[in-house]
């Protein structure tokens, strides 16, 4: 095996050697698999209209694409990280140690996060956030006090949800949705339900009570989605009383199975999230490796196409595919233009 | 031994005969039968469950082969596409895309209105609905190519939305579009009334087989054939890396290798490596050949070197299977008459090796074709739209995915379009697959020499 690993290395360096001068001449994009199909829209486009070659998009989450994108400065790691969070100050150090200090974020529009359900299964219409709180949390107030969760119906804690067995698919560690859902479900529902005034009162930090507040039951009746949504939409498919962790667009995309619940009585559409009426939405973000800007052919005329307003503007195909459009794009397309990095320097 | 010490055996069975079995006979003849019978059974589930998943497969699949297109010819006005009226195409290429789909969907619209068709849809924005987004683009490839169409109207055979793709596969229902916002009840009825013109029509679907990928919105556009190009090359590498260095390792083996330890540790190891997940091999891929020797990301090399390294074991495993086989005594005659080791192995062993070693390549690239895990390492699962390759550099070099990476990329959308096509690549999967085994039988049944 030595011989033939020798043999294989040989050609390999044979046809590096033979390559060096072409490098790469496509723009690499990793990481979110919600902006995925925004990123893929503008790449054909891109494609489509400009001289350069269609980038590549791939997905796998926010966490491994910023990983993958802090990795060096360099041909072999990519250009653009998709996000459906902001960078984390830990992931923008883990860059800095790699040398990858200059970075540009743009904010491309907001998505919303929706609940629903099979479309011919229980009445899942309306929750709160206390509901998926009281649901799903490993610990939560019954009768005024903190105990483990006894509920397993819906019904058991609020009498307007049908009597269904509590069954919830949400999305894994490794996406930027989970933060989302997380903070403006879970942990609003944590705070409406004085679960975490408990947790104070029973001695705990207020950090602590904060990071306590985030956790999920571990029983089988919460169940991490690692994959992307369409894996979610098996899951509903084949479980009637389940809830499912959307994002807008791949709801609207699927209405003809799915059935959507409004949030504190506010129905998800591009307009309750524009107008902030809509709770549980959150901003889309690519990052943008400076150093990469003049060495990769085409990347900052991608950057600058993607927030253009003819793709992301309120009429854009963005929007249209379910992008609810930055009220303050002008300011993000002056930003990129002007190649302005985080941290305020230039 | 005498008859006092055998007179049990003939005085026992005095009362039995040939032609009646005894409870002990039946006893056996009972086992044999059902054992028979779940052998039997065994390979009917076997063979029930291949035809459901080849129904399932086919009847899913098939949508994919089909599409919806409509004939429209196109006013390709100067005031929006040339301003100065130049006919330059450098010029003209300012104007993207956008800036051709109000034409396109004009253009349907006075159809619509020709065959005076009751609609309530009356702006030319309506017609948005049923149009493909590819279209504004194949228009725009076509008069950039001719400028001199421009001011002139040509006949154009775009693609219908997925939507009304879908609508005409029983895909998209009616009661489901209520909830529906990409499209509404009165662009079905369009639909309707303009199939019996033959504005719309369905029809096989080439660009499903010769295409490349196609964006979330565009589902209807997407096709298989560039990453089936990708394949292609990947297969080329695999093959003119792994048969040569995979023959050459299983004859140094087994014919010229001292018996000792080492060469011992060696073969274990090879067995070894022919069980290893193959997703490993893409990690040692995406460490070694992007990270350490800094090849292309996406690239059909790297895909063609990554799945060598899980083609090779299986290679030299079936060499080697197959130089054995060869009886000794054809050595022993080439030695004898005074042929050289080497001559002894390629003159006479080797060839009658050929067919072993051709089958055991053949399978061990239908096993390579079908691999996806070691490419999402890679960075050849995702997004490529990448076009067609125009030579052999550009097709190891460029970005590029494989069949089974784009299988699993469709069925990851959304747009329930993609499903559709995602089961259509399985099916022309398949048939390669099917294909390259029954080459591998034929081979095998042609060639192959028994001692």
């Amino acid at each position: 095996m030595s011989f033939t690993k020798l043999t294989t290395s040989a050609l390999a360096i044979a046809a590096v050697s033979a390559t060096a001068a072409t490098a790469r001449d496509q723009v690499q994009v990793a990481g979110s698999s919600t902006v995925l199909p925004y990123a893929s829209i503008v790449a054909e486009a891109f494609g489509e209209n400009f001289e350069f070659p269609t980038p590549v998009v791939e997905s796998g989450g926010s966490s491994a694409g910023l990983k993958r994108f802090c990795q060096g400065v360099g041909t072999e790691h990519t250009d653009i990280a998709n996000a459906s969070r902001a960078i984390r100050e830990k992931e923008i150090a883990a860059c800095a140690e790699n040398g990858v200090t200059d970075i540009i974020e743009v904010r491309i529009g907001y998505d919303g996060i929706v609940f629903a359900s099979q479309f011919d299964g229980p009445e899942y219409t309306a929750f709160t956030p206390s509901d998926i709180f009281n649901a799903l949390a490993p610990r939560v107030m019954v009768d005024g006090e903190l105990k483990d969760n006894p509920y397993t119906m819906w019904s058991d804690f609020n009498a307007d949800l049908p009597s269904e067995e509590i069954l919830a698919f949400i999305p894994g560690t490794k996406h930027g949705t989970r933060e989302v859902f997380e903070e403006k479900v879970v942990a609003a529902g944590c705070e409406a339900t004085g679960a975490m005034e408990a947790m104070i009162a029973g001695g705990m930090s207020e950090d602590d009570a904060e990071d306590a507040c985030l956790a999920v039951r571990v029983d089988g009746r919460s169940v991490d989605i690692d994959g992307d949504y369409t894996e979610t939409l098996a899951s509903i498919d084949a479980n009637a009383n389940a809830i499912g962790v959307f994002g807008l667009a791949f709801y609207e995309n699927n209405t003809d199975s799915l059935k959507v619940a409004t949030m504190s009585g506010v129905e998800p559409t591009t307009e309750t999230i524009s107008s902030g009426e809509y709770p549980v939405s959150r901003p889309l973000f690519f990052y943008i490796k400076k150093a990469h800007i003049g060495v990769i052919p085409g990347l900052k005329e991608f950057a600058e196409f993607f927030i253009s307003d003819e793709i992301a503007g309120p009429d854009g195909p963005l929007a249209n595919y379910g992008l609810v459009s930055d009220p303050e794009l002008a300011e993000t397309q002056a930003a990129v233009s002007g190649e302005q990095v985080m941290g305020g320097g230039s | 031994m005498t008859d006092a010490s055998l007179p049990a055996p003939s005085e026992r069975r005095q009362h039995t005969s040939l032609i009646a079995p005894d409870a002990r006979t039946r006893k056996r003849k009972a086992a044999e039968a059902r054992f028979r019978m779940y052998g039997i059974a065994g390979i009917a589930t076997g063979i029930f469950f291949l035809i459901v998943l080849l129904v399932s497969i086919v009847s899913s699949g098939a949508g994919a082969f089909q599409q919806t297109f409509i004939n429209v010819p196109v006013y390709l006005d100067p005031a929006k596409l040339d301003k100065n009226g130049n006919r330059d195409p450098e010029e003209m290429s300012k104007v993207s895309t956008f800036g051709y789909s109000p034409l396109i969907q004009n253009a349907l619209l006075n159809i619509v209105n020709e065959q005076s068709i009751e609609t309530p849809l009356e702006k030319g924005g309506d017609m948005k609905a049923l149009i493909s987004a590819s279209a504004a683009a194949q228009v725009r490839d076509v008069v950039l190519a001719n400028p001199d169409l421009v001011g002139e109207t040509v006949d154009f055979r775009i693609l219908a939305s997925s939507r009304v793709d879908g609508y005409l596969k029983d895909r998209v229902q009616r009661e489901d579009v209520a909830r529906d916002k990409n499209i509404d009840a009165e662009h079905l009825d369009l639909v309707d009334a303009l199939l019996p013109v033959g504005v719309v029509e369905k029809t096989f679907n080439m660009a499903f087989i010769t295409g490349a990928d196609a964006s979330e919105s565009r589902a209807e556009s997407a096709g298989i054939g560039v990453a089936m190009i990708g394949s292609f090359f990947m297969m080329l590498v695999v093959l003119v890396l792994s048969l040569p260095i995979g023959v050459a390792a299983s004859i140094y083996l087994e014919e010229f290798a001292p018996k000792n330890r080492i060469t011992d540790v060696i073969e274990v190891n090879i067995a070894n490596l022919a069980a290893v997940p193959s997703i490993v091999f893409g990690i040692l891929g995406l460490a070694v050949f992007i990270q350490f020797m800094h090849l292309p990301q996406s690239a059909p090399l790297v895909g063609g070197l990554v799945l060598t390294l899980m083609t090779l074991p299986t290679i030299i495993i079936s060499t080697r299977a197959s130089l054995k086989a060869v009886p000794p005594s054809i050595r022993d005659a080439a030695l004898g008459v005074g042929a050289s080791k080497m001559q002894a192995v390629f003159h006479h062993v080797l060839p009658l090796a050929a067919p072993g070693i051709l089958t055991g390549t053949i399978i061990g690239l239908a096993q390579a074709l079908g691999e996806t895990a070691p490419l999402l390492l890679i960075g050849m699962v995702g997004f490529i739209a990448s076009n067609a390759p125009d030579g052999l550099a550009s097709g190891l070099l460029d970005p590029n995915s494989a069949m089974p990476a784009q299988i699993y990329e469709w069925a990851k959308r959304a747009d329930p379009a993609f499903y559709e096509r995602a089961w259509g690549g399985i099916i022309i999967l398949l048939v390669f697959l099917i294909t390259m085994n029954t080459i591998a039988v034929i081979l095998r049944r042609r060639f192959e020499r028994r001692w």
